[in-house]
Formats: C-alpha cells, structure tokens, sequence
C-alpha cells in the first residue's frame, strides 16, 4: 500500500470564548469552543474524501487547519510524508503551491476590481512560477478549460458581469492554474443553483483526473457527497462519528445521526418515503458539549451508557467505522 | 378560486437597461393546497411572489395584469384596504428572516406587535404569541428572546409563528429553508405540511425541484421571466413536457437515484435582452430553427390541469 497523501491525527482545534471584563476581573476561566476535537482521517492520492455534516459541526474549521490556514490546538498534520503541523510560514511555502482552497462563497472569494483573467494569473505570477506574458497565456487556457469562452472576451471581465455558476468557475481556475495535488472544496457549489451544481461537480472531477488530486470536499448536502467521494466522513459536534466507502455509509448507515441525514435529503426518486427515524432539535453550541456520546440528547435510541461513556470509532464493515454504543443494523 | 394572477408583467428599470423579470403570467391558486415555483436565480419565481403582495422593490415595477384575491385585485387596492389583507389574510416569509425580523426588539414584542396593529388587544396578543411559538416547536421562553440569540432555524421558525397569527388564507413561502441543514429544512417543511392542514394555501418557492415534490400538490417552473410548465407533482415528474423542466430533474443531485446526474449545459439569458422565440431554445436540445428561435410559444393546456409552453411538448417520446 502507498503512502496517504494526507494524513490527520487527532487533530484539535480549540477557540477562546470571549470573556467580558467583569467575567476577566473576577477571574471567570476562559472557556473554549472545541470546534475540532480529535479527528483522524487519510486521504490518499486522487482520493476524494466527502466531510458531511450540520453548521457548527467543526468541518469548516477542520479543512482550514489542515491546511494550516487556522493553526491547530493539537494533532498532527502530515503531507506527503512530511509533518506540516509545527513549519514556520517559510518553510510551509512550498506547500501552499500543492494545497488550495475552494471557498463557499464566489462572490466573496474574487476581488471586485481584478479582472477575472488577471486573478486566474495572479498565483502563477505570487509563486514566481511564470513571468507576465506567459502568466496571462495560461490563464487563457484555463479560462478556456473551465468552460468559460471565448476566452479573450471573459479574460477582460470583471466578477460582477459574472452569474454565480460562472464565478465559481473562475474560483475553482485560479485554484487549479497551480496544478495542486490536494484541494479543500469547502460547500463549493453550496451557493449555486441546483441546476447548475453537476456541471461544476463535473469540473472537479475532471480536475482529479488530470492531476490525479486529492480533495477534501466538505457538504451539509450528502446527496452532493454521494455524487463526487469515494469514502465519506460524517462529523458532529467536533468528531467522527462515521467513516466509510461512500456506497456503504448511504446503504448501511451505522450511525443514528447518519442515517437522519440521509432521510431528510429530498429526493424525486424517492416520492413517498419510509418511516422516518426522528431526531430532534439542532446541534448544540461547541463550548457545552453533552456528556457521553455528544448526541444523545437528540438520539432516539439513547440509553444510560450513551449518557456516561463517549464511544470509540470501531470497525462494523470492510472499511467502515461508526462511533455509536448502539450502531444500527 | 382563492387566487387569480392574469396575464402579469413586471419590469426592472435599471440604469443598465430594463430587466423584463417576469412576463405574461397566468395562474390560480386554490384554497388549501400547497403550489411550489420552481426555478433558476433570475427565472422570476420570486418577483413573481412578490408580485402577488404588491411588494416588489424599486427599480421595479408591475407593468401589467391583474392579482386577484378572493376576487379583489390587489393591484388595484388603496393602500389602508391592502395592509389590511396583508399580514392578515396572506403573509410572506423570507430566505432570511432577518430581514423581517428587527435585531432590537425581542421576538415576543414584534409578535405582539404584528398582532395589535391589526386590533387584537395586547394580553390576548402576548397569550396568542407564546401558543404560536409552541405550534412551531420553540419553547415559550423563546418570547423574551432577541433575534440574534437564536439559530437560523429557530428564526425561520419565529417568522412562521408570526406570518400564522392570524391563519391566514395564503403563505408566500419565499426559499425559507434555502440557507438550512437538511434536517432543520425537514422539520420546518414539517411545519408548513401542518399550516396546509389547517387550510392554509402555501405557495412556495424554490430553486431545488426535489424540494418540490414531497409535500407539494402542484408545482410551476419558470425559466427567465416566463412560466414554462404548471402540474400536478405527478405530471411534472413522471410526464415532464417542456425540455427544461426536464433537464431540471435531471440535474439534480439525488440520494436514491441511479446512474447519472445531467448537467443543463450554458447559462439562463440576460433578461435585458431575452433570446427571440422560445426563452429556452439557446439551451434546448429539441429546438427547431425557423420556429422556436421566431415564434414564441403559447402557454396551454394539454391535458386537464397540466400547462406548458413549447411548440414540441415531450418530444423526446416520440
């Protein structure tokens, strides 16, 4: 077996709560939001791993420390055999070349006044990877890849003449005018009509193929995670609790909180559904984790040993690990 | 009929042109069923809702048509006539409830409020509010709450409470749950399924199809400013007939479908200067030159209650 391209270990990230000054005058200890605590996970080469689940359950936090964009609490980062966790910003350079980043949001991510051609070439150009003239000839080609044409015409552009589907063909260029080999896709067609959210899955994929690239994909929406991961990681509340080939976790969710994920996805294939396994309430805030299995107090199958002693992730399948005292059959 | 919108266009006068946003609409509403619009951003599924409040923003304006509710035209109606229907007898909620939803206030004095303005004295308005929390599964405490201590969830589900103060006869539902996790978007469908039950009309909008056809009766696809294919759920997904609304089904992203998902290829057109003939047939695989780039199709009916506009409806069967 090969090497992982990525590897995660234990990986914790702990934010401050804010304290007011009377709660700091009398010595109120800090308190922290534990977005991110303990996960471990691999990703290997042209591997696409799928991170599912609700706001606040960390996974946005989880892609950007691994990147390093967020420094972690604890844990491990290792890239290609390298541990990144502890690299100074200079050595960690190199590395930023070979892992990018697809934001949520494609009216945000591009700047209002750069010309859509210029942002595309303006990585190649920060990482003295090409000069101006050259810079701009690649940009035209990707303009050209990503399906934005004619190319010259769009070059010239500016985001704001753009729909939302064709900014975030611009986003996802500029991630791959510096042929990464691992990409965090953070909701990346989130924010795009559902029409339009295949063709960019289609991109990515396409992507894959020509640099062999690894990605983490991060969705609330499974149904998009079923289209482009071969393996999907369920979190919540700041931990795994499942892992597994992207077939096998939408057949045979283990988890309680997985298989409520899956029922609540509408689907036209499946009009008139089977009884649903009802769960209740939303994610509780980071900072008061309940005791236990973090879900309980939304499970339906929660009993005392759910209230007392937090499960471990064992294996219930080739490959498939669910972290649940009750795992369902 | 509870509502009748004839024949209506709304334009956008913008410094850059005029967007023709929505035109020549036709449709009827019925009392206690549930109708959802579906659509791609700029299709003109929410003008058109907005249309029917007589709410549309500047630069808009409804250029022409008729909005009749309860056989009164809304457009026609003095202003003290129409913020007595609205609010009361029709409401609207929003994507972000936010925007409804004064970050000073808790949510309980805007409830009351919403209900004294209408005449309803103020300790029966503060009883009333703390039931309709309830009714929306948030705890009665949540009444002495601001708006920006709750969740996204949590506030949908305050707007919802207050747009249901007064049972109305219509709720404009307008991509309530578009910025919702699956299990929250599950719960508050679950909400407006109840509202439908207690005879509320729901008309609702959105841009995932999917989202449409669980507990909708009827569904209406718009593509750039025009209303395309009307049907019952049942027509529209086994028998879609306009190519669009095929492709819409086709595109998306599904849990238990098989095989795989088509993208519509090229974007919607630019409503400053809207493609001849069918709005469409840049994108469709069935047009014909000579007719669907010239003439534009009419909107009829083809077999009882399923409506579409395309000179070859269903083609692809033949």
């Amino acid at each position: 077996m090969s090497e992982p391209l990525l590897k995660v270990e234990n990986l914790k990230k702990y934010f401050p709560v804010k304290r007011g000054i009377i709660e700091a005058l009398r010595k109120v200890p800090v308190r922290y939001v534990r977005a991110v605590d303990g996960i471990s996970f691999e990703i290997k080469r042209g591997e696409v791993l799928g991170l599912i689940g609700e706001s606040g359950c960390g996974k946005t936090t989880a892609g950007r420390t691994v990147l390093r964009l967020i420094e972690p609490t604890a844990g491990r980062i290792v890239f290609d055999g390298t541990d990144i966790t502890a690299l100074s910003r200079e050595e960690l350079r190199p590395f930023r070349r070979r892992m990018q980043i697809i934001f949520q949001d494609p009216y945000s991510s591009l700047s209002p006044r750069m010309k859509i051609g210029d942002a595309i070439a303006h990585p190649l150009l920060v990482h003295g990877l090409a000069e101006k003239e050259e810079a701009k000839e690649i940009a035209l080609k990707m303009l050209r890849r990503v399906g934005l044409t004619p190319e010259e015409e769009f070059y010239d552009r500016y985001p704001h003449h753009l729909s939302g589907g064709q900014r975030q063909r611009v986003v996802i260029a500029r991630a791959m005018v510096l042929k990464p080999e691992f990409v965090v896709a953070d909701e990346a067609v989130s924010m795009i009509d559902v029409s339009m959210r295949a063709s960019i899955l289609e991109l990515l994929e396409s992507f894959r193929e020509e640099y062999n690239m690894s990605q983490l994909f991060i969705t609330h929406d499974i149904a998009v995670g079923k289209l482009i991961a071969d393996r999907i990681v369920v979190m919540y509340l700041g931990k795994i609790v499942e892992i597994g080939p992207t077939e096998e976790v939408l057949k045979n969710p283990a988890h309680p909180y997985t298989r409520a994920l899956i029922q609540a996805v509408p689907s036209i294939a499946r009009r008139k559904r089977e009884k649903k396994l009802r769960i209740t309430g939303e994610v509780p805030n980071a900072v008061n984790i309940p005791s236990g299995c973090r879900f309980h107090p939304r499970c339906p199958l929660a009993d005392e040993l759910c209230r007392e002693r937090e499960p471990e992730l064992v294996e219930v399948g080739h490959n498939h690990f669910v972290a649940c005292h009750h795992p369902l059959r | 009929m509870l509502l009748e919108v004839k024949n209506l266009s709304v334009y956008y006068y913008t410094l850059s042109g005029v967007v023709r946003g929505a035109e020549g609409i036709s449709f009827s509403v019925r009392e206690g069923e549930w109708i959802t619009f579906v659509g791609e951003s700029g299709s003109g599924k929410s003008t058109v809702a907005h249309a029917v409040m007589n709410l549309v923003p500047s630069p808009g304006r409804i250029v022409s048509g008729e909005v009749l509710f309860n056989g009164r035209n809304l457009l026609k109606l003095p202003g003290e006539e129409l913020r007595k229907i609205r609010g009361k007898e029709m409401t609207m909620i929003f994507q972000d409830p936010m925007t409804s939803l004064d970050p000073l206030r808790t949510v309980g004095d805007q409830m009351v409020e919403a209900m004294t303005v209408h005449g309803v004295d103020e300790a029966e308005a503060k009883r009333k509010a703390k039931e309709l929390l309830e009714g929306v599964n948030l705890p009665g405490d949540r009444f002495n709450y601001y708006p920006h201590q709750l969740s996204g969830g949590q506030r949908q589900r305050v707007s919802i409470a207050i747009a249901m103060a007064f049972r109305p006869k219509l709720l404009i539902a307008d991509e309530p749950t578009t910025a919702l996790d699956v299990i929250v978007q599950d719960s508050i469908m679950d909400i407006l399924n109840g509202m439908k039950e207690e005879g509320t009309s729901i008309y609702f909008v959105t841009h995932d199809i999917s989202l449409a056809v669980e507990r909708s009766d009827r569904i209406a696809v718009m593509y750039a400013g025009k209303l395309v294919e009307v049907g019952t759920v049942d027509q529209i997904v086994e028998n879609p007939l306009h190519p669009y609304t095929k492709a819409l089904i086709e595109a998306v992203p599904d849990l238990w479908k098989e095989g795989k998902v088509r993208a519509i290829p090229g974007y919607p057109p630019d409503l400053r200067s809207p493609p001849s003939g069918c709005r469409f047939h840049p994108r469709c695989p069935y047009a014909k030159a000579g007719l669907c780039d010239t003439e534009e199709p009419d909107f009829r009916e083809v077999e009882r209650g399923h409506f579409v506009a395309c000179h070859f409806p269903g083609v692809w069967r033949k």
